[in-house]
């Protein structure tokens, strides 16, 4: 077990710096190849020459490109001092990059807006895993039966719709329609139960997707796993049906979901882009399409890195979970 | 190998001569049928899949007939109506956001164009994005899926290690940030071009793993069955065995997963003009729409229903032919 986890967090780091050297090639070196510059987009498409200048000495944009990454990787863990353009900015200790627009270093921004994206995130993946599941195995073991083709329809409509037209659709009918829900975020530390009236919809939605992929899924693996000979052989020994579904067949049904649920998991901390812009929640994913529309580089690097960090992690708690639930993991 | 020389030819023979005669029997139609043959069959019998498959269809003819339509209805996407506006809030007059005669599905607020003859442009972006995405990632896919199954070793530990690394990446996000760095003007193109240029390569570039691993996972248990020893003892080359013998039989599952593929890039596509990273206006696009009708979802309900159900109405016909056609594809599947 303990090899393994070392083996396991070994693999992530070298992850994390592979996607940090990814993420730095994707702003850096992309723009320099279809010849846009990028010290002008730092500063903002009207600055004066000599800020653009100031601004490729800070990041030294003229050195070669492992040399930025290795600056930006130390900045993270002892922070960093940009100089140059006759004034020097600071950087405190996790320095995931300055934006020079907003005149603000990016750690204090990401840790600002996360708490709101983390709280959407779990809040829906606590919905979409009970309705999902239970939906899934539901359907597989009354295959064929109204229920399960009346799940299934749903399910089929679920995946189809874009997240952001049920998005509107629920706030035109429920906040605007009905005046259920007032359609504003209230963070949690003002108001706990407003933040939850006003969470109310974003969670719906959002699980209404991903309950319908996880249904899905759960009922197509389900059906596969009660096929099998080890689920014969448990009915061939006498156990009860309950016994059967729950300890043999619920159990392999879990891995493959599990590893869904990490993946979809740490996407969706790194920022619910989508849900997020449609419900106009302040988290990590409006941040960044704010940032994408200023053409604000460092916060979109600062972010991207943060949500890559996040599935990172989700994948690496995964894979604890999963050596927990199968032993054949834990040897190889 | 110590086998006798003549036997790889004697175990070769049976197979040549079953191929044959499942030949001659699917000429007579007797009783072997070829998988293709099956898979219609089946399909055949799936009237959801059926219904899917002719509205794809139809998605498409509306698509590629746009400018004719439009010029028989006497609309242009992008002519202004501003005489449909209501002035003081900006809204379209008459019921339903402007339905009318002229204006099948009514017009947009504030400067009152066609959004029938939007819609209609709007779907050759999507189905071009849709289709030519899927392409360039099932021709990755299928190229590196092989390439790691077949050669295994460091091949595959390198295709397999940045298949991983790819789908843990946060797709959408570096989908957004690389289109967004992308400069207006690039091999020739300007403006629309080189956004649904940079789409198609970035989506697709996102979804080849997808498709790499089943290819991979296919060809590595393929790579030890009896059928490709056959040949490599008859003496065939790699590439005639990567091609002729191999390829045929990762058609379905390529087949499936590519059907699989469209809606989700038709869906990844619309997210992006949403957000305003993908086509810009004034070029119709549904997605686009969408997002400019956020302003209105109170007051104009009909310019948001309208697109959102363009794109669910196509997403979920592909959705309906692909589970359709993964169903008939299925060997375990009954017949």
């Amino acid at each position: 077990m303990l090899t393994y986890l070392i083996r396991r967090l070994f693999a992530a780091a070298v992850m994390l710096v592979v996607i940090i050297t990814v993420v730095f090639c994707i702003f850096f070196l992309v723009p320099k190849w279809a010849g846009v510059d990028i010290a002008s987009s730092f500063v903002g498409k009207q600055a004066d020459p000599a800020a653009v200048e100031g601004v490729r000495q800070k990041l030294g944009l003229g050195d070669p490109i492992y040399v930025q990454v290795w600056e930006f990787f130390k900045g993270i863990f002892v922070g960093r001092t940009y100089a140059g353009g006759g004034d020097t900015i600071h950087c405190a200790a996790p320095c995931f990059g300055y934006s020079f627009r907003s005149e603000q270093a990016i750690w204090p921004v990401l840790t600002d807006r996360f708490p709101v994206t983390l709280g959407l995130a779990l809040g829906a993946a606590v919905l979409w895993l009970i309705l999902g599941v239970s939906a899934g195995v539901l359907s597989a073991l009354k295959r064929g039966s109204l229920w399960d083709r009346g799940a299934m329809v749903v399910a089929l409509a679920g995946v189809s719709l874009p997240i952001y037209f049920t998005g509107m659709l629920s706030l035109a009918i429920f906040v605007f329609g009905l005046h259920w829900f007032s359609g504003t975020y209230v963070p949690f530390t003002d108001n706990p139960g407003k933040w939850f009236t006003g969470m109310i919809l974003p969670w719906v939605t959002l699980a209404f997707l991903y309950a319908a992929m996880y249904a899905r899924i759960t009922r197509a693996t389900m059906m596969e796993i009660l096929g099998e000979d080890y689920i014969r052989t448990a009915r061939a020994k006498g156990l009860r049906e309950p016994v059967v579904i729950r300890k043999h067949a619920m159990r392999s049904t879990m891995t493959p979901i599990l590893t869904m649920l990490g993946m979809d998991l740490g996407a969706l901390i790194g920022g619910a882009i989508l849900t997020e812009s449609t419900f106009n929640l302040p988290g990590l994913g409006r941040e960044v399409l704010l940032a994408i529309r200023n053409q604000d580089l460092p916060v979109i690097v600062g972010v991207t890195l943060i949500t890559s960090l996040a599935v990172l992690f989700a994948n690496l708690v995964v894979d604890i979970l999963y050596a927990v639930i199968d032993p054949r993991v834990r040897l190889t | 190998m110590t086998a006798p020389l003549h036997e790889p030819t004697a175990e070769a023979a049976p197979s040549a001569a079953e191929e044959a005669a499942v030949a001659s029997a699917d000429a007579k139609a007797v009783q072997g049928r070829s998988l293709g043959r099956i898979a219609w069959e089946r399909l055949k019998r799936d009237k959801l899949a059926l219904t899917g498959g002719a509205v794809v269809l139809l998605l498409i003819a509306l698509a590629l007939l746009a400018p004719v339509i439009t010029s028989l209805l006497g609309q242009d996407p992008n002519a202004y109506h501003e005489d449909l506006i209501d002035p003081l809030f900006g809204t379209p007059t008459g019921s339903l956001g402007g339905v009318s005669g002229d204006h099948l599905l009514g017009v947009e607020p504030v400067n009152g164009r066609d959004i029938f003859a939007r819609i209609l442009y709007g779907a050759r972006i999507s189905l071009l994005v849709g289709f030519l995405s899927a392409l360039v990632a099932v021709v990755l896919g299928t190229i590196l899926g092989i390439l790691a199954g077949f050669f295994g070793g460091w091949v595959d530990s390198l295709i397999s290690r940045v298949m991983d690394g790819l789908l843990a990446f946060p797709q959408l996000l570096f989908i957004i940030a690389l289109v967004s760095v992308m400069p207006n003007e690039m091999l020739g193109l300007t403006g629309t071009g080189v956004r649904v240029f940079v789409m198609i390569l970035v989506i697709g570039f996102f979804g080849w793993p997808y498709i790499g691993r089943v290819v991979r996972g296919q060809t590595l248990s393929m790579r030890e069955r009896e059928y490709v020893e056959a040949a490599r003892s008859l003496g065939a080359g790699r590439l005639y065995i990567l091609f002729k013998e191999l390829l045929p039989n990762l058609v379905a599952p390529i087949i499936v997963y590519t059907t699989m593929m469209i809606p989700t890039n038709i869906l990844t596509e619309a997210a992006l003009s949403f957000l305003g990273v993908g086509v810009k206006p004034p070029t119709a696009s549904w997605g686009q729409m969408l997002s400019s009708a956020l302003d209105y979802y109170d007051s104009d309900p009909m310019y948001m229903v309208v697109p959102g159900v363009a794109i669910f109405i196509t997403v979920l016909a592909f959705n309906l032919f692909g589970d359709g056609v993964r169903d008939a594809l299925d060997p375990k599947g009954s017949r």
